[in-house]
């Protein structure tokens, strides 16, 4: 993983965890600084592709889409969606620190015809602005994009304050809300593309920013609430998401020298959940684990339960997440490796909790 | 600008009691209602309705209409009867009033009823779908103002001020919050529960134009909404003191009527008092 430095701790690529440059979140980087910079991931082929490139995105999408709008907390360097106030300064509102009125006035905006994307941290947004998006967004059916980055435990040792392992299942129980979680930065263009067609309100969770590729390019197939299949193999499914997906492909990498033969999901879209999916993985495959960055009450577990219940089918099954509690301060990559949600991690309590043959 | 001609004065308090009368009359169909917070606003909503807001009632989504947004949504039951008297709807729909899938509850839902411009019920977001809904204007260059009634005990609730704030900070001129200062909460009167004022100094340290007025007067609602729409580069408040359960001798300011059922009989005999009192 990355050794440079002046990385920002946050970036969560350093096994050792020795990065301390925590201001770096708060003045965020441009996407073609961090380009220069790359990063490299032990053990795995990883090539740095900043998340945040909503705002480039988006700058490029209002060129031909004028319903665009994005709003900030206080935090348009944080998130780069700096990168759209340059190119689109009437279409762009920092709201201060002030979350609430920032998701509910975008519920006023998208009233009048208009998409806004309103952009925090994830603990700000799914959690404090929980009832906002709920009854003023999704409840009214307002075409509100909330872009909670930062989510899980991705601002590392700020603490339990600032993490959010608890949005997705606050979210999931919101009707008429679409829940999608971004693996990485081409990923997350696509899903900027698809949703100016996507009616109603979407919650989407984003990582820290930085995080490792794990599409080549946008992926042009991409659709709400249909899962990408990155990996087929027979012994176990990773269902995984967001942030996970790439340490899920790295864990399915090691498993693979070991022999193992593992079909990896990227469940990016948590609501509507791809239902045939989990019921083909667990038909097709010999065991199920699910992995995110998550409490492993209510989020993308609990979902894939609620399938493997409903359709009554019996397959060995184990929810990979953070445990009933908040977890410890530390720098992220140092959270991850802790937690086993790293590659190693998650490759380990796969193997685990899933030998087979 | 100016004084209402005698007329005008007339048909406004005419709808001001058609307001109290249909509340009387929805609040029956539900068993309990929300009578006097929606009596202390009778004129203002028949002033806006009948007097001020750029509507079309045959165009619902008309992007250049003005918008209102009822941040007491508890009011709705008075909101309701106005909407179908414009043509909104049938008139027939509102005996439906809160029964099982009923279009029409305590609290309204735009996407169940034509004419409402934003749900609303839970208390301090209205402001901030207002500053969303100036906002949008402003973007779109769409000429059209936002009106939000909001309780005067509502102000209590932080998000108001998020929303105050901002709407200074951005100007918002075409932005107009009507204070219902109907003097009391659910528990008491505000000043007791949790005080709101002044509410003067708080929203003009916040850089809104502020104007104070009796809102139980149609002359002075009229007269206070067209001076909102002289430009100042500035959101305008006007604080409408009003009487909660005005116009029912024992509603008025009493807090055992925030919600409330009256008897047969004695529903009759409010019916009476309301009429008498008439416009006034």
């Amino acid at each position: 993983m990355t050794t440079d430095a002046t990385s920002d701790p946050n970036d969560g690529v350093s096994v050792d965890g020795t990065g301390q440059n925590q201001s770096d979140v708060f003045r965020g980087e441009s996407h073609a600084a961090e380009s220069r910079r790359g990063s490299t991931e032990k053990g795995i082929s990883a090539r740095s592709v900043p998340a945040f490139v909503a705002g480039e995105e988006l700058a490029d999408l209002a060129e031909f889409d004028s319903r665009i709008v994005v709003m900030t907390a206080d935090l348009a360097s944080a998130n780069r969606l700096i990168d759209f106030k340059a190119r689109h300064p009437d279409r762009f509102f920092n709201m201060g620190i002030a979350e609430k009125n920032m998701i509910t006035a975008g519920a006023g905006l998208a009233s009048t015809g208009l998409i806004p994307f309103v952009g925090t941290f994830a603990s700000f947004a799914g959690l404090l602005g929980f009832e906002q998006i709920r009854t003023d967004c999704a409840y009214p059916g307002m075409s509100v994009r909330v872009l909670a980055h930062h989510s899980g435990m991705s601002l590392g040792y700020y603490g339990s304050s600032h993490h959010a392992l608890e949005d997705l299942a606050a979210m999931r129980a919101v009707a008429d809300l679409t829940v999608a979680c971004a693996a990485d930065g081409n990923q997350l263009r696509a899903m900027l593309r698809a949703s100016l067609d996507k009616k109603g309100a979407i919650y989407l969770r984003l990582g820290r920013g930085r995080d490792p590729e794990v599409y080549a390019k946008v992926p042009e197939d991409f659709e709400f609430g249909r899962a990408t299949q990155l990996r087929d193999g027979r012994d176990v499914t990773i269902i995984s998401t967001g942030s996970e997906v790439h340490a899920s492909l790295g864990a399915a990498d090691l498993l693979s020298e070991k022999g193992f033969s593992v079909r990896v999901l990227d469940m990016h879209t948590i609501k509507p959940l791809d239902v045939t999916s989990v019921v083909a993985a667990a038909n097709e495959t010999s065991a199920v684990v699910t992995v995110e960055e998550h409490s492993v009450i209510g989020g993308l577990g609990s979902a894939v339960a609620e399938v493997l219940a409903d359709h009554q089918l019996s397959v060995p099954f184990f929810r990979h997440g953070v445990n009933d509690e908040y977890v410890l301060v530390g720098p992220p990559a140092a959270l991850y490796a802790h937690y086993r949600l790293d590659a190693k991690g998650v490759a380990e309590v796969v193997e685990e909790r899933c030998r087979v043959g | 600008m100016g004084k209402l001609d005698v007329g005008e004065r007339t048909r406004l308090d005419e709808k001001a009691l058609f307001v109290r009368l249909e509340t009387l009359r929805l609040t029956r169909i539900a068993g309990a209602g929300h009578y006097s917070g929606t009596f202390s606003a009778a004129e203002i909503l028949a002033a806006l309705y009948y007097h001020e807001l750029k509507l079309d009632p045959a165009r619902p989504e008309w992007p250049e209409r003005d918008r209102f947004v009822l941040s007491k949504g508890h009011a709705a039951i008075g909101l309701y009867p106005i909407l179908a008297d414009l043509g909104y709807f049938d008139p027939a729909q509102l005996e439906t009033y809160t029964r099982l899938g009923s279009a029409f509850g305590d609290h309204p839902d735009m996407r169940k009823v034509r004419g409402i411009d934003f749900s609303s019920g839970s208390l301090g977001h209205g402001l901030s779908i207002g500053v969303g809904m100036a906002l949008g204007g402003r973007v779109q260059s769409l000429d059209f103002r936002v009106y939000v009634m909001v309780g005067d005990a509502e102000l209590n609730e932080g998000q108001i001020w998020e929303a105050a704030m901002s709407a200074g900070h951005f100007k918002l001129d075409s932005l107009v919050c009507i204070v219902d200062r109907n003097q009391l909460g659910i528990d008491g009167r505000t000043e007791d529960v949790m005080a709101v004022e002044p509410i003067e100094d708080r929203f003009t340290s916040f850089g809104w134009e502020v104007q104070r007025i009796d809102g139980h007067s149609v002359d002075q609602i009229v007269n206070a909404l067209d001076t909102a729409k002289l430009a100042s580069r500035q959101p305008h408040v006007i604080i409408a003191d009003t009487v909660k359960g005005k116009g029912v001798k024992r509603m008025e300011l009493d807090v055992n009527w925030h919600v409330g059922n009256l008897s047969p009989e004695d529903y009759e005999e409010v019916y009476e008092e309301l009429l008498a009192g008439g416009s006034r």
